[in-house]
């Protein structure tokens, strides 16, 4: 047991250096983020120029305080007009609350605009598309990477060959595959399912945890064997808790992707009691009135912003690897 | 023949052996992944290539008809229109979306406190689901006097502008929004990248006498050759499929100024009084696709020249 702990925290650096050549351990040491103590592009001697230094100090206020405009901004102004009533949004949409604070906004989203039922179905096709996913990503790249029967490589190039399908190629025939579903029968329209499933069929996820799997140590995997354990329990009790940080990197973009995605559920949710937050949203902007539009804006986008600001960490690495994986 | 039996290493493979050596335990796991591929994405795909030679609206039996579609769809005078439009929005969102983000991470990179405050801010963006920050921002581009945007440049001693109501200044405007939406994961990106250099480069940098700028110049950037393209790529295929922005901010107007390629893909199938035209629309997705996937090729030679380097 002790040696599985190490080496799950060994894989926890592998995603990230993947592709990169592991003959380099300047670079690993750097990625791992001690960046305190070693250098980028300014030197030692650099930084005790004064005025380098003073140089540097007003561009990093500057710096911040031009990402919190852009980055906070938007979205305290937001939180304000949540809570402002119509006409001084209207009339005065910079000022702070010239006449009072108006909480009645957010209960009216809640309740009379029913948002509940948004929220609780974006919530239900996050939580969907992510157990697809995730289950999709790790059974197959269990397969493709640790079990590998024969004809595992047709089988990856086949996967990997959607990677390169753009997602516009399948919206007409993936739209008459869910009104006409083979094996299933009954039309998939209106349901989760239409969601969930085709979220389950992402190369990018295979490929990432196959690449995980295949940087795991095959010596635990035959030391399982040989004490005889067989595939199920080879998945169940080594691979899948040696995997927990791809596993994390999956369930982020899972669920975020989920949370974002407009196009595909406005196709196949046409009934707004199964639509998510961002199919409605839009819907609702002719229908009601101003400040409680904006306070359905501000609701909508609260469990994202709490999401990122617990998971932040996971967050940050799942981007920097994005660039080097997606396409 | 009797060298080639003795070579085999055990008796021929029967269902039954392949069953005993854990080919059928190897079907069960494979089952998930066969069955969500097979159907939301190999057919798709087939039927997607299928179906741009075809006319066919889900009401009267699909008829094959050869490269009509094609020829339909490359004469429609929109396309035209749809093709500009889109490559309007790539190339301002080149300009504005692209040295933003690289400037940002490069001076991030020298913080030395609390650049997960920076990096946090820069990534807040990203985390607003889309259509929030479309709607958001369509609010803040009211043209009256008294919208946001207009509010803040009067403060500033400029006059109200426009925004989305005119067909000259529909297009900066979405691309303004999504670059605000986007920047943040390329600064991400370009961060990770940066903690890559070697920092034996530059100590060989500054025995050559090299000062800040020619460190950036020299060192820096050529090293980030390699993300540099990867983003670029990425950036053309996102934007080529641009929908969301002209979609919910304009739909597609003022005058036509903000039909983009996919608009026109969904206008066909689904905007389509007469039934959705599903041959026309896949025929342009096809074509679309063509182009994309050429550049798609490009951009896995990048990223492996960019791990291999």
């Amino acid at each position: 047991m002790t040696a599985s702990t190490e080496l799950t925290s060994e894989a926890l650096a592998a995603p990230a250096s993947v592709s990169a050549a592991p003959a380099r351990p300047v670079r690993r040491r750097r990625t791992r983020g001690s960046a305190g103590a070693e250098r980028g592009i300014l030197s030692v001697a650099d930084r005790r120029r004064p005025a380098v230094r003073a140089g540097t100090a007003v561009v990093h206020a500057l710096l911040l305080a031009a990402l919190a405009v852009a980055g906070l901004g938007p979205l305290l102004w937001l939180l304000k007009a949540a809570v402002t009533p119509t006409q001084d949004t209207l009339r005065t949409p910079m000022a702070l609350f010239p006449h009072g604070v108006d909480w009645a906004n957010l209960a009216t989203a809640w309740t009379t605009i029913h948002l509940d039922i948004q929220f609780f179905n974006t919530v239900a096709i996050a939580t969907g598309s992510w157990v697809v996913q995730v289950l999709v990503a790790t059974t197959g790249g269990y397969v493709l990477s640790v079990l590998r029967p024969r004809y595992a490589r047709l089988l990856h190039g086949a996967v990997l060959a959607t990677l390169f399908v753009p997602a516009v190629v399948l919206l007409v025939p993936l739209y008459l595959t869910i009104l006409r579903p083979p094996l299933i029968g009954a039309s998939l329209i209106n349901t989760y399912w239409a969601v969930w499933l085709p979220a389950g069929a992402s190369a990018f996820n295979v490929v990432l945890v196959t690449r995980f799997f295949d940087n795991l140590p095959r010596e635990v995997f035959e030391a399982a064997r040989t004490d005889g354990a067989g595939p199920f329990r080879l998945f169940w009790s080594i691979v899948l808790p040696m995997s927990k940080p791809i596993l994390g990197v999956v369930s982020v973009f899972a669920i975020i992707a989920a949370w974002k995605d407009y196009l595909w559920p406005l196709l196949v949710l046409a009934d707004p009691r199964v639509q998510p937050l961002s199919v409605r949203l839009p819907a609702l902007q002719q229908t009601i009135e101003l400040d409680v539009y904006l306070a359905a804006l501000a609701i909508s986008t609260v469990v994202p912003i709490l999401l990122f600001a617990v998971f932040q960490r996971m967050f940050l690495r799942s981007a920097g690897l994005g660039g080097a994986v997606k396409g | 023949m009797t060298a080639l039996e003795r070579s085999r290493p055990s008796a021929p493979r029967t269902p039954l052996t392949w069953a005993r050596g854990g080919g059928l335990s190897t079907l069960v796991f494979l089952l998930p992944l066969l069955f969500v591929f097979g159907i939301f994405s190999w057919k798709p795909i087939v039927e997607a290539l299928v179906m741009s030679l075809q006319k066919t609206n889900l009401v009267t039996p699909a008829t094959f008809v050869g490269l009509d579609n094609f020829a339909k769809v490359l004469s429609d005078p929109q396309l035209g229109t749809a093709v500009l439009n889109t490559g309007w929005f790539a190339l301002l969102a080149l300009v504005f979306g692209y040295p933003i983000p690289l400037v940002a991470a490069v001076l991030m990179s020298e913080v030395r406190r609390g650049r997960g405050l920076f990096s946090a801010l820069a990534y807040l963006p990203v985390v607003v689901p889309p259509v929030v920050a479309v709607l958001l921002w369509k609010f803040f581009y009211d043209a009256s006097p008294t919208g946001v945007f207009n509010t803040i440049l009067g403060w500033a001693g400029i006059p109200p502008q426009p925004w989305l109501q005119t067909a000259a200044t529909a297009m900066p405007s979405l691309v303004l929004e999504a670059t605000w939406a986007a920047a943040g994961g390329t600064v991400i990106i370009y961060l990770a990248a940066l903690t890559s250099v070697a920092p034996d480069l530059y100590d060989a940098a500054e025995i050559d006498g090299a000062g800040i700028w020619h460190k950036i110049w020299h060192v820096t950037l050529p090293q980030l050759r390699g993300v540099l393209l990867v983003t670029l790529i990425l950036q053309v295929l996102g934007t080529a499929q641009v929908f969301l922005e002209p979609f919910l901010f304009t739909g597609g107007g003022p005058a036509g100024s903000t039909m983009t390629i996919l608009l026109l893909i969904y206008k066909y199938a689904f905007q389509n009084s007469l039934g959705g035209d599903y041959g026309a629309a896949t025929a342009l997705s096809v074509l679309l696709a063509i182009v994309l996937a050429l550049l798609s090729l490009l951009y896995l030679r990048a990223t492996k020249r960019w791990s291999t380097e």
